[in-house]
């Protein structure tokens, strides 16, 4: 027998996962509709491919190119890495050194803030200019890329309990200990939540780099490709590249999130299951 | 034993200690009091009167402007000879119970493996033997203050002190805290200084009680509760409880208005 609450239960599952199904199908048919109307556009008015390519030609140019297209994504994805590994190196260890001595925050925080809001595409040529082009485009997905991760960090670091660090206090903990036990503990929500906002830039500053870079660069990341086949017109593998470029950022996003979902889900209140 | 410190030499003295903050604030004046040796202290006043303050300068987590802290051997606290409990259970929320019971220990340098006896020991003395492994956020808001004392007990302070620590918890999970710090007390050989605004309180668990006054926060009264332990729940309903609450009321009605009138 049924009673009325177990029907209730069992209908606010059948809820849930209606939801849950929505939630994934609703976009996945929202895309389909775009390609849809891409497609009948470019059939219809009879656009030539240097115009608008349809979807399904920039489907079989991602196939018929692939070698081209995942030598040049190895590329991109190699910088992006390094960049964000860089970033992450630089923005903790420099959100560290502030936190330790306020000499040196006072010092280098203005300089870090103004690479921030000077736009990359416009440091880039310089860049170009002064470096080997390798080196530039790392150093353009850096210099987006560190700039959230020292900013939270500098917040994490700064957000710990007062009674915990009295406590600390009281049993005589030292500076070392206070940081590794205390600080950067209390800081890992914000340095992983930086850590998310860094991976897609340190994409866009590679990007940014390499199309800065232009014909003239020797690269081959995917904005190279991006960049090579507009000169030659060559509209359907640009934008078989492009897809490649938002899927890589997005697969960048996902991993992230969920390595920092692996990382919180013990105890933060942000990774932690409901239970009800 | 209805006298169990009287004989004993004074742990700790605060002669004549002042606190006065950088913006001119006097948070504590002329306060001089004697804490001996398995005495339970409490320091009763309303919200402000310094008895926070005087607390937090007994632990060294803040040092007075004017007169001294003595301590019976002399000497500096090595850390560890003080336990604290905050008001909040202030545990570290990406770290186990174990983990946080630990933290004194392993301050000091102590290996997790060695510091294992003396973490279920304290583990057991406050009734979560089977919570080493859970994280605060599993935890209600009684084990979590349970977890906390754990921690404050696990280095085996010679002096445990306590801010309020039941404050925020409801009437009937505060009962029975109250319950078992006693039992607790007793079991082992810890001195308490404990900081509460209630009355109550203040009488189920002291041997003695320091009513004090507000601005500038200073000790009215001294309050001898002879009553013998263990206290059990039925002390709370006995007229012996009751006369001796509305003593202490009494006197911290007098310390009101004493403030009120300088």
């Amino acid at each position: 027998m049924t009673t009325p609450r177990r029907r209730r239960e069992d209908e606010n599952l059948e809820r849930s996962r209606r939801e849950r199904i929505l939630r994934a199908s609703l976009p996945l048919a929202a895309l389909l509709l775009g390609f849809l109307v891409w497609d009948l556009v470019v059939r219809l008015k009879g656009l030539p491919p240097y115009m608008l390519p349809s979807p399904g030609l920039v489907l079989s140019t991602l196939i018929d190119d692939w070698a081209i297209l995942f030598a040049s994504l190895l590329v991109t994805l190699t910088i992006t890495f390094e960049g964000l590994l860089l970033a992450l190196v630089g923005g903790v260890g420099l959100a560290i050194l502030f936190n330790q001595s306020r000499l040196v925050e006072y010092s280098l925080y203005p300089y870090a803030v103004i690479l921030q809001v000077t736009p990359v595409v416009a440091i880039a040529p310089l860049l170009l200019i002064y470096l080997p082009q390798q080196a530039a485009v790392l150093a353009c997905a850096w210099i987006v890329a560190f700039f959230p991760v020292l900013a939270n960090t500098t917040l994490g670091l700064n957000s710990v309990d007062r009674n915990l660090a009295e406590l600390f206090r009281l049993y005589g903990a030292s500076r070392w200990q206070v940081l590794w036990d205390l600080k950067l503990p209390a800081a890992m929500p914000f340095i992983l939540g930086g850590l998310k906002i860094a991976g897609g830039l340190s994409l866009i500053g590679a990007v940014v780099a390499e199309i800065a870079a232009g014909s003239a660069g020797a690269g081959s990341g995917l904005a190279y490709r991006i960049a090579e086949s507009g000169y030659r017109l060559n509209i359907p593998r640009m934008f078989a590249a492009l897809l490649l470029l938002s899927v890589t950022g997005i697969v960048i996003f996902a991993a992230l999130s969920w390595f920092s979902h692996l990382m919180l889900r013990r105890w933060h209140d942000s990774a932690v299951e409901q239970e009800t | 034993m209805p006298d169990r410190s009287a004989a004993q030499p004074p742990i700790v003295s605060l002669r004549d200690v002042g606190k006065r903050f950088g913006n001119g604030v006097v948070a504590l004046t002329q306060t001089s009091f004697d804490v001996r040796r398995r005495e339970f202290v409490s320091l009763l006043g309303p919200s402000g009167c310094g008895k926070s303050t005087a607390l937090r300068i007994m632990a060294g987590l803040s040092e007075p402007t004017a007169g001294d802290v003595v301590w019976r051997d002399g000497g500096d606290r090595a850390p560890g000879s003080i336990g604290f409990v905050f008001q909040e259970p202030t545990l570290m929320p990406w770290a186990t119970v174990a983990a946080n019971v630990y933290l004194p220990l392993k301050l000091t340098g102590m290996a997790f493996d060695r510091a294992q006896p003396q973490i279920a020991l304290a583990l057991q003395r406050v009734g979560l033997p089977d919570f080493a492994g859970a994280y605060p956020r599993q935890l209600s808001g009684g084990m979590k203050m349970r977890a906390s004392i754990a921690r404050a007990l696990v280095t085996r302070p010679q002096l445990l002190l306590m801010d309020e620590p039941f404050a925020a918890l409801d009437e009937i999970t505060r009962f029975r805290l109250n319950n078992d710090l006693l039992a607790l007390w007793q079991a082992t050989d810890q001195t308490v200084v404990f900081v509460t605004h209630s009355v109550f309180e203040s009488v189920f668990l002291s041997s003695r009680v320091l009513v004090m006054t507000a601005r500038p926060g200073r000790i009215f009264a001294e309050i001898e509760i002879d009553a013998p332990y263990p206290r059990a729940e039925s002390f709370r309903t006995s007229s012996e409880y009751a006369a001796l609450c509305r003593r202490v009321s009494e006197a911290l009605a007098r310390a009101m208005s004493a403030e009120a009138a300088a």
